[in-house]
């Protein structure tokens, strides 16, 4: 599986490198695009000391954490969202004549360093945050942890969204609402939403544990509304229950997969 | 090699169930040189796509070359070769040669097997000119030369082809044809084939399987299917009455999803 990735993606680098002018201005415009986000949480903290409670290098560590996991998320798996435009246009049938999982020929498809454009964009907050912030050693080691954590429930929801295009091939956008709302909606703290929201994306569609429950850890926090503390540890496990839901919508999705005409 | 039995594949189509192919039984032995006819719709590419594990049947069963297409696609990938005529299996803005590479490594060839095997495929189709071409500036003609060696590249027993004639001019149509004659008789290649020309037909198979309305109506020579109109003396005109005096056994026909969107990206 890896061995194919690498090779796929490989080839796909190779691929857009014929385009090079391209490449970098997709790269510096991912670049400057996602350096609009932090702009708007300096033009929020511009008017009030605190969002939720959450000062400005909290609220950006929360911010750095999503913000990597979604983009290393994205920079692997994030073209399984082209599904659709595969299955109408016919090319996904070439991929199931190869000796090669077509999870891993999608999100091995047209992989692009551009995406690193965002990957930078948040490493970059991430460390701005941290340099602020001066979380102990004995608290740290839950970063690395939520950062590999949070990268397999986004790629998890990558893949939940590509399966749902098995169904709704002419609604590709409806995923979108999935990875990319879900990108947004971990870029706060989770405190400002509603109650019923933050107990949907901690018990339904596990998004808390991305950043917002192991941050209450890293930050040493209380949870605001009250949730059992060993929730801040559950990273692992939401990430692992919600890989295997994705493997299998995935396969489901596959099996009932239709191709198209001639 | 390939045994079909009561094969069938329904789609639902705005809650009417619609039967693409139903009750489809044949087989086709080592070696064997098939043609598959039938009118827009009849079946023939739903077919292709259940024998090589892309659609799972909805009725029957289906072995090929001992393994069931849906559920063994992947180990069934490394014994078929597969060729769509209407799209590119090829990596649109890479060299042909480094297409050939990359399914070198998928497919797990041995590399002076895999050097062995170019040369060969290479002389047969003179492809030596453009191999450092990337694909999108081949001809359709050299692109589908290009798309014959990389689905023969890891020597398949069974060599399946959606329409590889098709929009070719009639030196690259007789050179495809010479090709796959060659690949069956000196390899053993067992090769099936949909079309729309019955110069293939003609020219190439034994064995005439014409599908219509989902459903077998003809399996055998083409002398055979010559017979089914005798006052008739082109083949065209034997195939143009048949399709003209078809019935509909009870379902339209329809297509499994209508093509939508734009122009296929990347790949076309």
């Amino acid at each position: 599986m890896v061995r194919a990735y690498v090779l796929l993606a490989w080839t796909w680098l190779r691929a857009s490198a014929q385009y090079p002018a391209s490449l970098v201005l997709l790269t510096l415009g991912s670049f400057v695009i996602n350096g609009l986000d932090v702009a708007a949480i300096w033009v929020i903290f511009a008017h009030t000391r605190t969002l939720a409670g959450f000062t400005l290098p909290e609220v950006m560590f929360l911010y750095g954490t999503a913000g990597v996991s979604f983009a290393l998320a994205d920079l692997l798996f994030g073209n399984v969202e082209r599904l659709s435009q595969h299955i109408r246009a016919g090319t996904f049938d070439t991929m199931l004549i190869r000796p090669v999982s077509p999870f891993v020929q999608m999100a091995a498809d047209r992989f692009g360093p551009h995406r690193l454009g965002r990957v930078a964009q948040a490493v970059a907050v991430l460390a701005i945050a941290l340099a602020q912030l001066a979380v102990p050693g004995s608290r740290a080691w839950m970063i690395p942890l939520m950062i590999l954590c949070g990268t397999a429930i986004f790629a998890a929801v990558f893949a939940l969204g590509g399966a749902l295009q098995f169904l709704l091939t002419d609604a590709p956008e409806v995923a979108n609402a999935f990875t990319y709302g879900g990108s947004q909606l971990t870029q706060y703290p989770l405190s400002v939403y509603g109650e019923q929201l933050v107990r949907g994306v901690t018990f339904v569609l596990p998004l808390a544990f991305v950043n917002w429950q192991p941050s209450l850890y890293v930050l040493d926090r209380d949870d605001p509304l009250g949730l059992p503390g060993w929730l801040r540890f559950a990273s692992p496990v939401a990430a692992l229950v919600l890989g295997g839901a994705a493997a299998l919508a995935w396969r489901a999705g596959l099996r009932r997969y239709r191709s198209t005409g001639s | 090699m390939i045994k079909a039995e009561e094969l069938g594949r329904t789609f639902k189509v705005r809650r009417a169930v619609v039967h693409a192919v139903r009750d489809l039984s044949f087989t086709v032995g080592p070696g064997e040189f098939v043609g598959c006819l039938g009118p827009n719709g009849a079946g023939k590419s739903t077919t292709i796509k259940m024998l090589t594990g892309i659609l799972a049947p909805s009725a029957g069963r289906v072995v090929v070359a001992g393994l069931d297409p849906a559920r063994k696609r992947k180990a069934l990938a490394r014994r078929i070769g597969v060729v769509f005529g209407q799209r590119t299996t090829l990596w649109w803005d890479l060299p042909l040669r480094d297409s050939f590479e990359l399914i070198r490594l998928l497919y797990k060839v041995d590399r002076v097997r895999f050097r062995e095997r170019l040369d060969e495929l290479c002389a047969i189709l003179d492809l030596g000119d453009f191999l450092k071409t990337p694909v999108r500036q081949l001809s359709l003609g050299q692109r589908m030369r290009g798309d014959m060696a990389a689905a023969l590249l890891h020597d398949p027993d069974l060599l399946v082809l959606d329409e590889p004639t098709i929009g070719l001019d009639v030196v690259s149509k007789a050179g495809v044809r010479e090709f796959l004659l060659r690949m069956n008789a000196e390899r053993g290649t067992t090769v099936l084939l949909t079309t729309h020309d019955l110069g293939d037909i003609e020219k190439l198979c034994r064995r005439v399987l014409l599908i219509d309305h989902g459903r077998l109506a003809f399996d055998g020579s083409v002398a055979g299917l010559r017979a089914l109109a005798p006052e008739e003396t082109s083949i065209e005109d034997v195939v143009t009455r048949l399709y003209l005096s078809s019935t509909p056994a009870g379902s339209p026909r329809i297509r499994p999803l209508p093509p939508a969107g734009g122009p296929p990206s990347g790949m076309a």
